[in-house]
């Protein structure tokens, strides 16, 4: 059974429909790329995964979104350990005004899941995942806005992790990034995904070919594809996505 | 086209002149405090001026030591900073993360009408409604005390507290808000561990200001401090402050005489006072723009 399941998946921002009926099943450590044009409603779509679209108002969902068999949108489901559970990566870096430190820290702060003294440890560790560690080592109570745009990037990640996640959304990570640190990203991506379930949206083709093992193509409001990333890319299904993913739109 | 390069060259003088003269005019009032306040210590010492503890501008013989209006301004100052801050930091996260249409617009309303009540009919209400009541509370011989004036300058400070820290609040990126929730931080932490450290530099500038506005502040504290010039040794007691004793004194005082000179030697400490306070709010708002 998939991670995460969605199943005649109906958002609406007031009037406007984003999603309209998407199923799919997201497989657990691996990492699944949704791709597709602009506006399409890739960050949507990511964003029902955590519940953020709550956050909008006059929103409207219909369906059901199951992560490890509970639908997340049940009455009486506990938003804060969903977030918890299903961390974010942004578009923008977006490390707190505060140290690297403590950037790395709020969330073990927030959850209560560790003693005072075992924070430390567990920060080093999370950077270290990232390796960004031996990058800041000796400037941890430092502004992590001071770090460079990749370096924030993978604090961001770290800081995802620190609250031990079990799944991943990262909504055009690398977007910001120049190729070079894309490509640190996504070897970290490569590693990262022996451990936790990541759904990546992307524009870079090319980046949901390299890095992914499942690929959603969606047009309109609609996941007009979704299969094993090779087949998408190699024998397309729909004429859509061939179309798009040969450039000819988009 | 010559003669719009000439429009364009006027406009651009006029609007030069015009922010050239605010410059000019503050240092026009300097310039005209240090003439009329430095000849005082040609006839009174310096050090009298500063440690004296009696301030007698019409006794024999005159005694002008500004300890116990320095003090008066700093006490008073000081106990409406403790009451303003944490009820207008309270406010400016209500309304800037809580509140929701209407009863946010009604908020910054009424808000925005304090601010623009005159300081006399605040200090009337001090003088007709808290003080009678401090009065009572506290079984004092007169409610007009260092404490009456320190209420009614937070009120009075209120708006200007409240304006800016809503505005740094609000202008705190979004995305870190995003980024706390999806991690899972309720809203509560999210403010308090993220959007207030990320907010903090305009946070002090707001309590500078506030500080500053509570320094200069004249008629409030003339009609509710009770006006005796002691050294204060608690908020319930009638205190003075170097603005009320110049405004008080000025009308009566004979031009050219030691005491007029006193007054505009007072002048120049309070000024240099505001000048200091409004330095390190700048200091702490050019810190939030970087
Ligand atoms: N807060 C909102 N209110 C109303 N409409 C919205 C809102 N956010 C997005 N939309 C609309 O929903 C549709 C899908 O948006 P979404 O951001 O999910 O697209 P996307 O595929 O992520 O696009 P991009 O590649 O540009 O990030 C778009 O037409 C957009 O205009
Ligand atoms: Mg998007």
């Amino acid at each position: 059974m998939g991670k995460i399941i969605a199943k005649n998946l109906d958002f609406y921002y007031k009037d406007f429909q984003a999603l309209k009926n998407i199923n799919l099943e997201i497989s657990e450590k691996k990492i699944t790329a949704i791709i597709g044009p602009s506006g399409c409603g890739k960050s949507t779509l990511l964003r029902c995964f955590n519940r953020m679209n709550d956050l909008i108002e006059g929103i409207r969902l219909e369906g059901e979104i199951l992560i490890d068999g509970v639908n997340i949108y049940r009455d009486d489901s506990d938003l804060l350990f969903l977030r918890k559970k299903v961390g974010m990566v942004f578009q923008r870096p977006n490390p707190f005004a505060l140290s690297i430190y403590e950037n790395i820290a709020f969330g073990l702060k927030i959850h209560n899941m560790a003693k005072r003294k075992e924070i430390p440890k567990i920060v080093e560790d999370c950077l270290n995942s990232v390796h960004l560690l031996d990058e800041v080592r000796d400037r941890l109570n430092t502004s992590a806005l001071k770090l460079s745009l990749e370096q924030k990037q993978r604090l961001c990640i770290a800081r995802t992790l620190a609250v031990k996640p079990e799944v991943i959304l990262m909504d055009e990570p690398c977007s910001a990034l120049d190729p070079l640190a894309t490509l640190k990203i996504e070897e970290l991506m490569q590693e990262l995904r022996k451990d936790y379930t990541i759904v990546i949206v992307t524009h870079n083709m090319q980046q949901a070919a390299r890095v992914s093992d499942e690929t959603g193509f969606m047009l309109l409001g609609e996941l007009v594809e979704f299969g094993k990333t090779q087949d998408i890319f190699t024998r397309p299904g729909d004429k859509r996505t061939e179309d798009y993913i040969t450039g000819r739109f988009g | 086209m010559n003669l719009k390069k000439i429009r364009e060259f006027i406009i651009e003088r006029l609007i030069f002149l015009g922010g050239m003269a605010s410059i000019i005019f503050v240092i026009l009032i300097f310039a005209f405090l240090l003439k009329e306040g430095l000849p005082f210590f040609r006839i009174y010492p310096l050090k009298d001026f500063l440690g004296g503890r009696f301030w007698y501008p019409i006794s024999e013989p005159v005694q002008f030591g500004i300890k116990p209006l320095i003090l008066g301004s700093l006490i008073v100052t000081g106990g409406a900073i403790l009451i303003v801050v944490p009820l207008g930091l309270a406010t400016a996260i209500f309304i800037a993360e809580i509140a929701r249409g209407k009863t946010k617009e009604i908020l910054k309303c009424s808000i925005e009408f304090l601010e623009t009540t005159p300081s006399v009919v605040i200090g009337f209400i001090g003088l007709v409604v808290l003080a009678p009541f401090i009065r009572k509370v506290f079984s004092l011989p007169t409610g007009l005390t260092a404490l009456c004036g320190s209420i009614m300058l937070a009120i009075m400070s209120t708006p200007t507290v409240v304006s800016i820290m809503e505005d740094a609040i609000t202008a705190v990126p979004k995305v870190y808000k995003e980024a706390a929730l999806a991690i899972g931080a309720t809203h509560w932490q999210t403010i308090w561990r993220v959007i207030l450290p990320a907010a903090s530099s305009g946070i002090m500038a707001a309590v500078m200001l506030g500080i500053g506005r509570c320094i200069g502040e004249t008629m409030v504290v003339l009609m509710v401090t009770g006006n005796a010039a002691v050294i204060p040794k608690t908020l319930l007691q009638p205190v003075r402050t170097l603005t009320a004793t110049i405004a008080s004194e000025m009308g009566e005082v004979v031009q050219g005489s030691e005491h007029y000179f006193a007054l505009f030697a007072l002048g120049i400490i309070l000024f240099s006072l505001s000048f200091i306070v409004n330095l390190i709010a700048d200091f702490f708002i050019h810190k939030g723009v970087k």
